[in-house]
């Protein structure tokens, strides 16, 4: 183990931000802090995640996703006094779709759109709504104030305010009381190389209906699929570019 | 707080020769483990500030793997348990951390979102390898061989 105690700046500097160091004649050196290849053990910029929904593959009775991801992130029975269906957090929720003239109804899980540009971190007025570099978009609670502004500003509903006191929370993810929250593509489990739980969920239901992967790789199921079928973004109008698309929607 | 905090210091060092003498001040509950290698003045001197360091790296960064100082591995070791010999939480004052911040008059409030007790679930807490069913690595196997199953039974 290091001694803190003993790191000086430099260390600090060397350890933390990964500095790549490219000579580039002698005497001059370029520095770069993160990066793709510098630094794999954090959030990749040269990556972005994304998810795939097959509303076809989507079972109208099947909610095998909302469940899992209660269980990994600890939502959904908060109780308390203010505890209701209109306070209730929902981080992924099931949407029934019907088409007025033809019947057709289809089904499909609605959480966090994780946009390339996210009304909820524009509007933010503390910095806490926040996007990381790999298409993350998280809410820092530390300094969240609970003003809901990002509620109010996300087009997809996907946001929710804690209105109770949370006792023992889920490691997974810290929630409390008076601060917003939302899907975090399980960030927690992405960053040590898992799917999310949804995905896992979705997978082992037999349905299949998420396809989970990294939209900036070309070669990547996620992005081919992308390329061969037609798919749409949710509100597609407000030019959002959310890493969440739908299929046969 | 300076005063405060060179106080606890000096009784951090005092305690275990005189723990009589001292009636009335906080008796820091003993860890399991390695000691830190800063030692605890060190510790007890700047645990907000390796804490606040290391959250934003995490939440901001990403960074998952070289992080000293999260709450959930504080309890790993600092952890006091009651007479039934479960975990006590921060609504007990024999809590790890209640026991000088009561003192101090301090209120910690990382416990409104953070639990105040170890966890059973410890499954994502390691890196995934590529055996395990939910890794990565696993999940993009299992789509190539779909596909390639498609693409046999298509031909």
């Amino acid at each position: 183990m290091t001694n803190r105690a003993e790191m000086t700046r430099r260390d600090i500097l060397k350890s933390g931000a990964a500095v790549a160091t490219l000579t580039l004649a002698p005497g001059v050196t370029l520095m770069t802090f993160g990066g793709s290849e510098a630094n794999a053990a954090r959030a990749d910029a040269g990556k972005r995640w994304g998810l795939l929904i097959d509303a076809n593959k989507c079972a109208a009775d099947c909610s095998a996703c909302v469940t899992a991801c209660k269980t990994e992130n600890g939502w959904g029975n908060d109780g308390g006094e203010h505890s209701g269906p209109e306070t209730e957090s929902a981080w992924i929720r099931k949407v029934t779709l019907r088409d007025k003239h033809t019947g057709r109804q289809v089904s499909a899980p609605v959480m966090c759109q994780h946009c390339e540009s996210p009304p909820c971190v524009d509007v933010c007025p503390t910095g806490a709504s926040m996007q990381r570099v790999d298409g993350i978009v998280l809410v820092d609670k530390h300094i969240c104030i609970g003003c809901r502004y990002c509620m109010m500003a996300c087009p997809f509903k996907a946001r929710s305010f804690v209105h109770s006191d949370v006792p023992e929370q889920s490691v997974n993810a810290p929630r409390g009381k008076g601060v917003v929250e939302s899907c975090t593509l399980c960030v927690h489990r992405v960053d040590r190389g898992r799917i999310p739980a949804c995905v896992e969920a979705c997978e082992a239901s037999g349905n299949s209906a998420i396809l989970f992967g990294d939209l900036k790789d070309p070669e990547s199921p996620i992005s081919r699929a992308l390329k061969q079928y037609s798919s749409i973004a949710l509100r597609a109008d407000l030019e959002l570019n959310p890493g969440v698309r739908y299929q046969n929607l | 707080m300076r005063l405060i905090l060179a106080f606890l210091v000096l009784l951090g060092l005092s305690l275990p020769l005189h723990a009589d003498d001292h009636e009335g001040l906080p008796a820091v509950p003993k860890a399991t483990g390695e000691p830190h290698p800063e030692g605890n003045e060190y510790w007890r001197k700047n645990h907000m500030t390796l804490l606040l360091h290391d959250r934003d790296l995490t939440l901001r960064e990403g960074e998952r793997e070289d992080i000293r100082a999260s709450l959930e591995s504080c309890f790993d070791c600092h952890t006091v348990k009651d007479e039934a010999g479960e975990a006590v939480t921060i609504e007990d004052e024999r809590h790890f951390c209640r026991v000088c911040h009561d003192y101090a008059a301090v209120k910690p409030d990382c416990f409104t979102c953070h639990r105040s007790t170890p966890s059973d679930n410890v499954a994502n807490r390691l890196m995934a390898t590529p055996e395990e069913p939910n890794s990565i690595a696993a999940y993009l196997e299992r789509l190539k061989a779909l596909e390639a199953d498609e693409s046999e039974a298509s031909q």
